[in-house]
């Protein structure tokens, strides 16, 4: 169906961030029209996904141009999962940095660029061009350098080097892959080009271009070799920058992944072999780089790496119970990834340290909210019934069907390195008596008013109970998960709805 | 003259890569912008070269009959030029925040914090 409400989230963000304009300088202000921007948004973005659901693919061929010519905007159930967490993510965060961050970062504008941001994140899930995905990424990327850099300090310097280095890096090998995509067929469009590669007879060529949007896509969602700028810079900026980050920026490396190998490229078997040897060594490369981490945001950094080898792991399997899997772990790890930085932040403000050794008695002196952070945490090593507990058993039984027995040792391993730095932070920054006494200058957490608590805390506990209803009512978001993976493993569904079915 | 053009870019992108492992933040840019430069000759290469020829459809014709030049990769070039510039002034004005903040062009002075854990 064509609609031009597909556009309407992606408008809704410009539109806040130009109206935050005007008010430059304003904190009150900003802090208002972003969060009231942010809940339209999400509105936006949940009757985009249920007319998603409920009408099929929605399309929209920009100007009026037929398909191949112009650009062409589609959502189909996988652009709307992603579309609807952004939206979600992107309110909780948008509440939480209201009172995490601090006021002369809000000044110099940072919801302005947040709402850029965001704006990227929704353009680059439901474009249906390949060029267009990426001037897409570049916008989130620019808007990321400066979220990570602005008001830096040294160590925040070092780790924004690293990481626009390696992203501009990332954005060159993309275009080169573009260019020699539209050489070998001669369009953009992400329909017509898979229509036109089956016809193109040097499948060498086909399978060295799909190799560069690997790499390409690879360092921007930090896959085994290419991982290293992320545990350097994703511990610098403040928690609620890091929420967003390490939520949404390396799962839209993985949707253009699974985007481009779905609907353009059919993986062989030397490309399977290869994601499967790179997945194994994603697992087990972060699992073990969070080992003898002390800072809790060093931690996570780590497990974001070893839980992108989980989403590799179900492209390998390229079944479609696989499939399954992925979307649903896709869902749950953007939920409890933006989560946990956000936990990670409000102990920072209540012992002014994330550094393991150095904190404790949390329990003691904080326990409705260390009741709902072990709610989280459990969420994230995957105990039954919460949400990280379904997409594992279906990776597992998947990978063991497939007699994939490497990948699955590399998933327990993970699986359960996991659970012993997830048991680890709870055992020393929880439950632990503190090593030193806490003073009230520790404690930045209880000068806090009332109306700040409730916005540090409330997108905690709101993206919490997320993640127990996905755990809880499993049943639905597996049906949900089925239906975006029936429609990835049938790519001539999506070609047919961009570009006419042929009659 | 395509000769020419794919030795060019396989000059930019090495160029680019070789700078790209200096040491200096400087070398660290050029290399970015020699890429840079090198993907949109690519993407020119790419599209199809074709001399003294128009996309240009004759009025008393309804569709083109002769060899013309593409101009989508042209559109993807400037579109490619424009945003690489808005990236290059934004980097060297981060290194230029780095070097006055650790008053060093040297990478491997930036590698203090990794080795704390």
């Amino acid at each position: 169906m064509t609609t031009n409400f597909i556009l309407a989230p992606i408008l809704m963000h410009m539109f806040t961030a130009i109206v935050l304009l005007f008010f430059w300088q304003k904190v009150l202000i900003q802090k208002i029209i972003s969060i009231v921007g942010n809940s339209i948004a999400f509105l936006l973005c949940l009757r985009l996904f249920e007319m998603t659901l409920s009408q099929g693919y929605l399309t929209l061929q920009l100007g009026g141009w037929q398909a191949p010519f112009g650009i062409t905007f589609i959502s189909d159930t996988l652009s709307a999962i992603m579309v609807l967490l952004t939206a979600l993510v992107s309110l909780a965060v948008g509440i939480y940095s209201t009172a995490s961050l601090n006021v002369s970062r809000i000044k110099y504008g940072y919801f302005f660029i947040f709402h850029f941001l965001i704006m990227g994140l929704l353009g680059a899930f439901l474009t249906g061009d390949i060029f267009n995905m990426y001037v897409w990424f570049e916008v989130v990327i620019i808007s990321s350098f400066i979220l990570m850099t602005v008001g830096g300090k040294k160590m925040q310097m070092e780790g924004a080097i690293k990481y626009v280095t390696m992203n501009m890096l990332a954005s060159v090998i993309f275009l080169t892959a573009i260019a020699v995509l539209y050489g070998i067929t001669g369009t953009l469009n992400i329909a017509d080009i898979a229509n036109k590669i089956t016809l193109v007879e040097n499948k060498g060529l086909v399978t060295v271009t799909s190799l560069l949007f690997f790499v390409g896509f690879g360092i921007k969602s930090a896959v085994f070799p290419l991982y290293f700028w992320l545990p350097s810079a994703y511990h610098t900026p403040p928690s609620a920058i890091a929420a967003i980050f390490g939520g949404l920026l390396t799962k839209m490396g993985i949707y253009a992944m699974l985007r481009v190998f779905t609907v353009i490229f059919q993986p062989d078997y030397f490309t399977l072999t290869l994601f499967s040897i790179i997945a194994v060594l994603t697992l087990i490369t972060g699992a073990l780089g969070t080992i003898n981490k002390r800072s809790i945001r060093r931690i996570l950094s780590y497990l974001i790496i070893c839980h992108i080898g989980y989403l590799i792991a179900g492209l390998v399997l390229n079944t479609e119970l696989a499939f399954v899997a992925l979307v649903f772990y896709l869902i749950h790890d953007v939920i409890v990834k933006s989560n946990v930085f956000m936990i990670s932040g409000v102990i920072l403000k209540m012992r002014e340290t994330v550094d393991i050794t150095r904190l404790g008695s949390l329990l003691k002196d904080y326990p409705k909210f260390s009741f709902v952070a072990a709610l989280v945490f459990f969420s994230l090593i995957g105990i039954p019934p919460l949400s990280g507990f379904w997409p594992k058993i279906l990776l597992f039984q998947e990978s063991f069907k497939q007699e994939n027995y490497v990948l699955l040792a590399g998933l327990i391993v993970a699986s359960f390195v996991t659970l012993f730095v997830m048991v680890r932070i709870w055992s020393e920054a929880f439950w632990k008596i503190s090593p030193k006494p806490i003073t009230e200058e520790i404690d930045h957490f209880a000068p806090f008013s009332l109306s700040g608590k409730i916005a540090l805390i409330a997108p905690i506990v709101g993206l919490a109970a997320v993640s127990l209803i996905i755990g809880l009512n499993a049943n639905s978001f597996i049906k949900l998960s089925e239906k975006a993976a029936y429609e990835m493993k049938r790519p001539e569904i999506y070609i047919n709805n961009v570009l006419g079915s042929k009659e | 003259m395509e000769l020419l053009l794919v030795i060019l870019v396989g000059a930019f992108y090495s160029a680019g890569i070789y700078m790209m492992f200096r040491r200096s933040m400087v070398k660290l840019l050029m290399g970015l912008l020699l890429l840079g430069n090198g993907a949109n000759i690519l993407i020119f290469l790419m599209g199809g070269l074709t001399k003294g020829k128009a996309p240009i459809i004759r009025p008393e014709n309804s569709k083109f009959l002769e060899v013309y030049a593409d101009p989508v990769p042209q559109a993807l070039i400037l579109t490619a030029i424009v945003i690489s510039f808005a990236l290059t002034a934004f980097a060297i004005v981060l290194l230029k925040r780095v070097y006055t903040t650790t008053g060093s062009d040297d990478l491997d002075s930036l590698n203090i914090q990794d080795l704390d854990i």
